[in-house]
């Protein structure tokens, strides 16, 4: 995979450019709507929903606020079971654990279950400059890496191409890296399943070192959980010698109990399924089952500095279901690409500058912008987080991080906004100046709003980010306040 | 029907130096309904432009404008779900930001009292049937800070149906955003455009010849596409359409702010 988010253009630039794919925006809007009312169809079924997510968000909480305990349990239970834990400060350690532990045992490939952490690390960039090439195996992401392509959702990586795409993609690549696809092939979902199956099949039984993620630690008894639902999770967690698993640190819950709460959660907030296909857990070595070498990276990459966010850690709670994304106006009309992330939509928006901080990167400190703070993202949230709060909480310290350098066209705006409403008179004189304006353009005007009022079509400099597409309207002769003043007192 | 109760009207400042007409026409509704409401004058903004865009500090003085505005009062009625729900939601974190524990009092002792006006007309003074008159064919957007931060629910789509002669058309896809964001509207032009693009397109399949919302803020983007496009749709914000009764009917086809008329 040559394909990189390195150098994306802040999110409004990105986002311009996505907006004007056509065949991006059909496929996005088809896709997260059927997701979106799946997922609202699988949750009125429970009368309960709301106390099971209000469960969720305590139970994360409860696990975040002891987490250096948690953390050290699941240690000691991992390594009880036969496993090798690894702690990996960022994504530099890690990849080298991986990378490390493969070469002691001469593997020139992995094959990998899809996982959000290992995209965040750049695993497979990292293994291939060590001449390791790491299959991915969920079909979504197969066609992301066939493609040579950025995944661009959450749990759907490849939502932003249709079937034809997929058709093309299998066709012209499929066969550099094993199997090809049949020359017959349509874009018939089945034959195109299919043809992975077979391309994949052969990796399975091939590869000696598995690399996963993980849903869930247990703390108490050193288990990790993988939900998911194509089956290539099972074959990659059970066939090869050798298992690899990097874990963030936040996934960690204490007791096995736990689980209960949030598997029911996941698939109705994720796939808007009652219960996924796959539930997979394994507690360090099973003798003469499955990998009988577990290997458990722990990985902070910034989990810690999130935690000491006192608004933003909240967004630790998240198990990565991708339900904000499915809701989000701006995620489906630009989709995850123009977040410049493997985290997009709203929990990349906070996600990236917690785990990266603000006030160093123009890219990340465009993601608490890229939101109107509709809220529906914090609705649909099974474990609650609330979304539009850390956004403005992010913004308030992208803004404080530039206090101090020489202000722009927005600060000194936002200032002499403050300076105007600290004053009911300034106010009034500001609005006497702009009904004086609203006059003389009522002279001088040749647009008008639906139902006869003067609008101001065309506007110079910054005021044409408003009416290059709509019109505005003139402002009124007379205040509010004018007119009461007038008439009232 | 209040009794002593002291009644004030937080205008906002969009509506105030923008659409005056809303705030006539709030004052209008409730006078009609027996309230005898204040317009305090030291009142400006609720200071979420800059909140919204993270600019803590220079939202201070907005915030202690209003509690100068309005400390004292009952009740306070805002036609905007988004200003209300700064009041209720954003002052405390501002107050805290000025380290001033005599604001955090005093915005946690209002915040309450705040309420939309629609809030405000069916939980406080719970009527649904203002006596209004509008005969034409509106839909409803429900804006998402109405709907989801204060959670208005369905009371105004109550107060639409029981103005007379006005048929309330379902708007499709009601609950998504109609992309204005506030400052999002010109950091994110496109994608705002966009968004309001999408919202005007279900409002021009409605057949409606007014959308009608309860924020200026929102309807002046929708309307502002829809007049762009020349559909023919006007926007009008419910205080209008609840103001308008069959003695002093209030046209869809005439301006409801004193400017010049073409």
């Amino acid at each position: 995979m040559t394909a990189t988010f390195v150098g994306m253009p802040a999110f409004p630039v990105a986002a311009r450019d996505a907006l004007a794919d056509t065949q991006l925006r059909h496929n996005l809007a088809q896709a997260t709507h059927t997701i979106r009312d799946k997922r609202a169809r699988v949750i009125d079924e429970l009368p309960e929903w709301e106390e099971l997510r209000q469960a969720g968000a305590d139970l994360k909480d409860a696990a975040l606020l002891r987490l250096d305990e948690h953390l050290v349990r699941l240690e000691e239970s991992l390594t009880a079971a036969g496993a090798v834990v690894h702690w990996a400060r960022d994504a530099a350690e890690a990849c080298r654990i991986v990378a490390d532990v493969a070469t002691a045992r001469g593997a020139d490939e992995v094959v990998k279950v899809k996982s959000m952490v290992t995209q965040e690390i750049g695993l497979n960039e990292a293994l291939a400059a060590e001449g390791i090439s790491a299959w991915e195996t969920d079909l979504a992401e197969l066609i992301v890496q066939l493609g040579d392509d950025l995944p661009s959702h959450i749990l759907v990586p490849a939502i932003h191409r249709n079937r034809a795409e997929i058709r093309e993609i299998f066709r012209s690549r499929m066969g550099a890296s094993g199997r090809s696809a049949p020359d017959d092939l349509t874009d018939d979902p089945g034959e195109l399943a299919n043809a992975a199956r077979l391309h994949l099949r052969e990796k399975f039984l091939r590869a000696k070192v598995g690399v996963s993620g993980a849903n869930f630690a247990v703390a108490e008894t050193g288990t990790l959980v993988v939900v998911e639902s194509e089956g290539n999770g099972r074959m990659c967690l059970t066939l090869p010698e050798v298992l690899i698993s990097v874990v963030g640190i936040e996934k960690v819950v204490p007791t096995f109990a736990d689980l209960d709460v949030f598997l029911r959660l996941l698939p109705r907030s994720s796939t808007g399924e009652r219960m996924n296909p796959y539930t997979s857990m394994w507690t360090g070595v099973t003798p003469g089952d499955g990998p009988q070498e577990v290997h458990v990276v722990l990985l902070d990459n910034g989990r810690t500095r999130a935690l000491a966010d006192r608004v933003g850690r909240q967004a630790l709670r998240c198990i990565r279901c991708s339900a904000c994304l499915n809701v989000c106006p701006v995620y489906e009309r630009v989709g995850g690409h123009a977040y410049g992330s493997v985290y997009p939509g709203p929990i990349g928006a906070i996600l990236n500058p917690l785990l990266r901080g603000v006030g160093h990167d123009s890219q990340v400190d465009s993601l608490p912008y890229a939101s109107t703070l509709c809220g529906a993202c914090y609705e649909v949230c099974p474990v609650k987080i609330d979304i539009p709060s850390v956004l403005v909480d992010l913004r308030t310290q992208v803004v404080d991080s530039r206090r101090g350098r020489l202000p722009g066209v927005e600060a000194l705006t936002m200032r002499s906004a403050g300076w105007t409403f600290s004053d009911a008179g300034r106010l009034a004189r500001a609005e006497r100046v702009s009904g004086l304006a609203g006059r003389v353009w009522s002279r001088v005007g040749r647009t008008s709003l639906p139902g006869g009022r003067w609008a101001l079509g065309m506007l110079p400099g910054p005021g044409a980010a408003w009416t290059s597409a709509r019109d505005l309207p003139a402002p009124p002769r007379e205040s509010f306040r004018a007119w009461w003043r007038r008439t009232r007192s | 029907m209040m009794g002593s109760m002291r009644v004030a009207l937080m205008v906002t400042c969009v509506n105030d130096a923008l659409f005056p007409g809303v705030g006539r026409a709030v004052v209008t509704v409730l006078e009609r309904l027996g309230v005898e409401v204040e317009f305090p004058e030291a009142q400006t903004c609720c200071g979420q432009p800059m909140v919204n865009t993270g600019y803590l500090d220079e939202a201070v003085p907005a915030v202690r404008s209003f509690v100068a505005a309005f400390a004292g009062y009952d009740a306070v009625v805002a036609p905007s779900g988004s200003c209300a729900g700064s009041a209720r939601h954003q002052h405390g974190m501002v107050a805290e930001r000025a380290r001033d524990a005599r604001l955090h009092e005093a915005v946690t002792e209002l915040g309450p009292k705040v309420h939309e006006l629609s809030e405000f007309l069916v939980d406080v003074l719970g009527v649904t049937d203002v006596g209004a008159s509008f005969p034409h064919r509106v839909t409803y957007h429900p804006t998402c800070h109405s709907l989801r931060l204060l959670g208005v629910g369905d009371r105004p789509r109550r107060l639409l149906e029981a103005v007379r002669g006005l048929e309330l058309v379902d708007l499709p896809a009601a609950e998504e955003c109609c992309g204005f964001g506030g400052t999002f509207a010109v950091k994110n032009p496109d994608l705002s455009v966009a968004m309001g693009a999408d919202k005007a397109r279900h409002v021009r399949e409605t057949d409606a010849e007014v959308l009608v919302a309860g924020d200026s803020s929102c309807l002046m983007h929708v309307g502002g596409v829809l007049s762009r496009e020349r559909s023919g749709v006007r926007v009008m914000h419910l205080a209008e359409v609840l103001a308008s009764t069959s003695s002093t009917p209030v046209l869809p086809t005439g301006s409801t702010d004193e400017v010049d008329h073409p």
